[in-house]
């Protein structure tokens, strides 16, 4: 169990996503999970071990090291990595909802599905709209507020994104005010100003989806909005047709009619 | 052998579950297996190295330890995410059974062995009460054990061999603290989870019952 059991299960959101969901499934997946297992899990593997102060005073480093990093940067990721992932889950979830219901119409053997074999319901891709569009919405929308969240909570426990080398710690029982390092604050820095730089390249990519798809809603609201005042017209050109139709078959009907009787 | 047996057995339940049966296995993936192995494992991962006593008497460490932390939060922590999810295996073992059955008489006893009722149903709700049951039971334990959800950064520790009272500090206890909480906020929420499904299948089938009841009187 692991982030290859999340790469699964989004791996499935992937097939009903919009283009630009797709790219940002490829960022996540590459440019933030992947760095956090293989890079970023290293650099802060030693962080309590080579946090070093200047006394001798047992307790001290431990209370210190608690102080400056009520959590670490490497849980806050993983923390909002997992967040923002979740809201992925509903649209997947929304998804196996609607083949679930295609299966038990393909089973009735309603006239209305037109699915040669479940097979084809499994491997179906479903198109955005009705109700699937305001889950993928809503969970777009949810991504956005878990990101900006958990920036804000980055930015105000640490004061910003930089790593500093030396702290000042003077809670007991550090017996004056004692001097503290870091372990490794610049690639720690680096690394971290990677992270936010993702991050928000994520949070563009979610809003640039979030007007494409209110873009696209409207667009065809609108086109529908156009089409039903044209369709009265349309309309009756087809009951015209309709009624000539029918009055040929009556004709007919009762030629034949006297030819029987006849 | 390792959480990925998990995952694939939650896989398997999630087959013959309700909808807040799916949501309940999809919380328990997402908000307490997956932060377990990739946030929380790590932080207890040198708790007894980062434990330090302010004495240099040997044992007086092990033993304020021992003293204070007899089963690690994670270790509770996982075995609490093992039993809660084995209720679910009922559910499979008789929808096993129910198609044995079928196979060993060679027709058709079940319109659709998966499907709840009869007997299923009796299993998923002894589940569902076991799983709340366990999940209660955890949470007592830990409050019990460890007085509540909270870490001190600090505990004083006078046993033999420590010559006196002694202070020890416990490392990353903020951070422990907030794994801790973030661990009893997704137990309740499963618990509100099940309670929630179990409300509902039994007010679903009692009134399903109570009709089929009532067309057999008018008959």
């Amino acid at each position: 169990m692991d982030w290859g059991a999340l790469h699964t299960i989004l791996g499935g959101v992937n097939k009903h996503s919009t283009s630009i969901g797709k790219i940002w499934l490829t960022v996540l997946f590459i440019f933030r999970i992947m760095i956090l297992v293989v890079a970023a899990e290293k650099v802060w593997g030693d962080e309590q071990d080579d946090f070093v102060c200047n006394t001798l005073q047992p307790g001290c480093r431990n209370v210190c090291y608690d102080h400056f990093f009520p959590i670490s940067h490497i849980r806050l990721w993983a923390l909002q990595l997992i967040f923002v992932s979740t809201p992925a889950l509903l649209v997947a979830m929304h998804v196996a909802y609607r083949r679930h219901e295609k299966k038990r119409q393909f089973r009735k053997g309603d006239q209305k599905c037109d699915f040669k074999d479940i097979e084809e319901i499994r491997r179906q891709r479903f198109h955005i709209e009705g109700s699937l569009w305001w889950t993928y919405t809503s969970s777009i929308f949810f991504r956005l507020i878990f990101e900006a969240v958990f920036m804000y909570a980055f930015y105000f426990m640490y004061d910003g994104f930089r790593m500093p080398r030396l702290m000042k710690c003077n809670a007991w029982p550090c017996p004056n005010t004692v001097d503290c390092f870091v372990s490794r604050p610049t690639e720690k820095t680096v690394f971290t100003i990677f992270m936010i730089a993702v991050s928000s390249i994520c949070i563009l990519l979610n809003v640039a989806e979030l007007c494409y798809l209110l873009t696209k809603f409207f667009l065809k609201r609108s086109k529908k909005a156009g089409n039903s005042k044209h369709q009265p017209n349309h309309e009756n050109k087809e009951e015209t047709k309709q009624n000539e139709m029918n009055e040929l078959i009556s004709d007919s009907c009762q030629n034949t009619v006297i030819g029987f009787s006849s | 052998m390792s959480w990925v047996f998990l995952r694939d057995l939650l896989s398997g339940v999630n087959k013959y579950s309700t909808g807040t049966g799916r949501i309940w296995v999809a919380v328990v993936f997402m908000f307490r297996l997956l932060v377990y192995v990739a946030a929380a494992e790590n932080i207890w991962k040198r708790e007894h190295d980062e434990f330090e006593c302010n004495i240099k008497q040997p044992g007086c460490e092990n033993v304020c330890f021992d003293h204070f932390f007899p089963v690690s939060h994670i270790r509770l922590w996982a075995l609490q995410l093992i039993m809660v999810s084995t209720p679910s295996l009922l559910v499979v073992f008789h929808v096993a059974y129910r198609e044995n059955r079928e196979k060993h008489h060679n027709q058709k006893l079940y319109k659709n062995p998966g499907k709840i009722d009869g007997g299923l149903l009796c299993t998923y709700l002894i589940s569902l009460i076991l799983k709340t049951g366990l999940e209660i039971v955890f949470l007592v334990l830990f409050y019990k054990l460890y007085n509540g959800f909270k870490i001190p950064r600090l505990v004083k520790c006078d046993i033999k061999p420590c010559p006196n009272t002694v202070h020890c500090y416990i490392s990353k206890p903020t951070e422990k603290t907030i794994f801790l909480y973030f661990l009893v906020a997704t137990s309740c929420l499963c618990i509100v989870l099940n309670l929630a499904e179990l409300s509902y299948l039994v007010f679903k089938y009692s009134i399903k019952y109570y009709l089929k009841r009532h067309v057999k009187k008018q008959q």
